[in-house]
């Protein structure tokens, strides 16, 4: 039987893992279904109760793919509670009888490059770690191109003068990806695409709005979750910033955590756990900077946040900003949590006005 | 005579897995505990009021111990632990606690003291270093290190040859699979166990065992588990599954490591009757008492019919 290889979502970057994957197994790879309402009613249907959301959206990301065909699944996400996932959904889609291989890269609640060598061997025996090496460089400058101009869009998306330039230009620069080979035309096709984003017009006042949005991982990644919070915010006029993406999670995070717990020594004295620390110096720092607002944004029960957003209370009385909490879990409602942006949005509107 | 500098220890979390220990080491080096109180209904109120909602029942009744505790004592023992080397991390939430403490409450002089074995924090220097604060004779810190720590260990093995001693008894069993702080807590786990004495029943638990025997027996239920304190209760439970009659699993809304690691425990377990105890704030004892009674029911039925 031919194998066809899947994972779960992860925002946009399916289109890297997806190229990386069918160029180095040389497999059919098939991505998920969208997310949609489907997709989560039929996680937390076979989830166990408290577990975080993430498990439910990929359990439920699974399920579709194997329907669609797919029989060999990756789990490659560590870190606090993620990366113990891989042992369980076997287990449940297993009790569900699906016939599939699963491949858990993670060893010790970190993505081990050795047990993703083996997979990728084990895929394609013509592979060599040479050939490995090269896609990973060009997943990896994929990663970090598409993180640049999504921070270039976050910036600048609220003051476009023609409404839902931004959005077109960014599918087609996404799709553009999907059919780019080889690290040159890679490069290539960022500062083709830079230049085209660059020369969209926009209306930006030197006193916009700035709300820096911070939080759990996947939830800030994967919009889906978020009920697109981030872009909800961004259409209604505001600069958004956000430090969290893939970028920092593989790259930068590892030379900013010890700097960051030694600048703010007021308000933690160790790592946190996760990205609980970095959020706080993070907090901290666009609150000097003259941010107007902060929207803390995590996953129903998610541990090392709880614990962050038992410290932010404290920066928001000593800098004077508001910090808004959103939590979400599988059965919240859009409208919901749409007044409660609209309401955070008119006091930092009135705020700034006084 | 000089007074003695009192430490506070909060009855909650880490207590019940380090008391011994840290009671002996202390009052060697001429320090006084001062312990606080069973877990009772003002404690947990307190508790809510200065956490996170969302946060877990344990954590919460922790901030209320170390309220009970401010001004009545000179300082509260707050350990952060990380990890204990591969594949022995602990939850998220014990990486936080010193720091989530320490930003509550402001008037409170905290001991910590930091556990993180693959940054370099060894436990016992990461001791010494708190001791050195309280008493500045090295050789007695040693000498009561090394004191308490077999002091903990005789401790420890008693427990295990009483439970051994249950094992051999003819009564129904129940071993109880759950973290050490919500079993023997008065509050959490204490209407558990009172039934279960009241109905008769031989109660085994799952943190008294050989723990790097438990941490062996874990590996033949899962390769992939990282937690400590759960791979110990998880291998436990497999060590025992087949001596008792059926096995209950207490957790707190909304633990972390449990709601994966029991999740995987009820599909692996076969041929054994297998209940699962959510305990939160407003657990009410009748519906406790309820599940617990139709349990025991159907295990004596199941005896019966061999």
């Amino acid at each position: 039987m031919d194998r066809v290889i899947t994972f779960p979502h992860l925002g946009n970057y399916y289109i890297v893992f997806n190229y990386f994957l069918s160029n180095v197994t040389k497999k059919k790879v098939i991505c998920p279904p969208p997310t949609t309402k489907r997709t989560i009613a039929l996680g937390s249907k076979y989830s166990p109760d408290f577990v975080c959301v993430p498990f439910k959206y990929n359990l439920g990301n699974y399920i579709e793919a194997l329907e669609k065909g797919a029989n060999v699944l990756i789990q490659g996400g560590g870190g606090c509670r993620y990366g113990y996932y891989a042992e369980l959904e076997e287990e449940i889609l297993r009790n569900l009888g699906y016939e599939f291989e699963f491949y858990n890269l993670i060893k010790d609640n970190h993505l081990s490059l050795k047990k993703g060598y083996n997979f990728c061997k084990k895929m394609n025996k013509k592979t060599n770690i040479f050939k490995c090496l090269y896609y990973l460089i060009n997943a990896l400058f994929m990663i970090i191109f598409m993180d640049k101009i999504e921070r270039y869009i976050r910036k600048n998306m609220g003051f476009e003068i023609k409404k839902g330039s931004f959005e077109e230009l960014e599918k087609e620069y996404l799709s553009s990806f999907k059919c780019s080979n080889g690290l040159l035309k890679i490069i290539h096709n960022y500062f083709k695409y830079k230049k085209k984003f660059k020369s969209i017009k926009i209306n930006k006042p030197d006193t916009c709005l700035k709300v820096t949005i911070i939080g759990e991982l996947y939830s800030l990644i994967d919009a889906n979750t978020s009920y697109n919070t981030e872009r909800k915010l961004i259409k209604m006029g505001i600069e958004v910033t956000r430090l969290t993406d893939l970028t920092y999670l593989l790259i930068t995070k590892r030379f900013l955590i010890r700097k960051m717990i030694k600048k703010n020594k007021k308000y933690i004295k160790y790592n946190l756990g996760a990205d609980a620390s970095v959020n706080i110096a993070l907090a901290r720092k666009s609150a000097i900077s003259g941010c107007d607002g902060i929207i803390h944004l995590k996953s129903f029960g998610c541990t090392p946040e709880i614990s962050a957003m038992s410290i932010l209370p404290k920066i928001s009385e000593d800098y004077n900003i508001p910090i808004m909490y959103l939590s979400f879990d599988a059965e919240d409602n859009e409208v919901g949590i749409d007044t409660r942006i609209e309401a955070f949005y008119d006091m930092i509107v009135r705020r700034k006005d006084n | 005579m000089r007074k003695k500098i009192k430490i506070g220890v909060p009855r909650a979390f880490l207590y019940y897995r380090y008391y011994v220990f840290w009671k002996n080491f202390f009052e060697m080096l001429g320090c006084q505990i001062v312990l606080s109180p069973e877990t009772n209904q003002e404690i947990i109120q307190n508790g809510k009021n200065l956490s996170i909602d969302e946060s877990c029942l344990p954590a919460k009744i922790y901030l209320g111990h170390i309220n009970y505790l401010r001004e009545k004592c000179d300082y509260i023992l707050v350990p952060r632990i990380c990890n204990y080397g591969k594949e022995k991390r602990v939850c998220m939430k014990f990486m936080g606690t010193i720091d989530v403490v320490s930003n509550l409450f402001s008037d409170i002089e905290i001991l910590d003291y930091n556990v993180d074995y693959l940054k370099g924090d060894y436990e016992f220097f990461s001791l010494f270093k708190v001791a050195f604060k309280l008493n500045k004779n090295i050789f007695r810190i040693i000498w009561s290190y090394y004191r308490s720590r077999k002091k903990e260990k005789r401790y420890n093995q008693s427990l295990i040859n009483r439970q051994v001693n249950i094992l051999k008894s003819t009564r129904t069993k129940i071993l109880i699979v759950s973290h050490p702080y919500i079993i023997y807590d008065a509050y959490l786990g204490g209407n558990i166990i009172n039934y279960l004495k009241k109905m008769n029943i031989e109660i085994l638990y799952s943190d008294r065992m050989e723990r790097s025997e438990a941490i062996c027996y874990a590996k033949d239920f899962s390769k992939t588990l990282y937690w400590l304190y759960s791979k110990e209760s998880i291998g436990s439970a497999v060590y025992y599954k087949d001596a008792v009659d059926g096995i209950i699993f207490v957790s707190s809304f909304p633990c972390g490591p449990d709601s994966l690691v029991n999740e995987l425990a009820f599909r692996k377990f076969k041929n054994i009757p297998i209940i699962n105890i959510i305990v939160d704030e407003s657990t009410a004892l009748a519906g406790l008492e309820t599940r617990l009674e139709s349990f025991i029911d159907m295990i004596e039925a199941r005896k019966d019919n061999g």
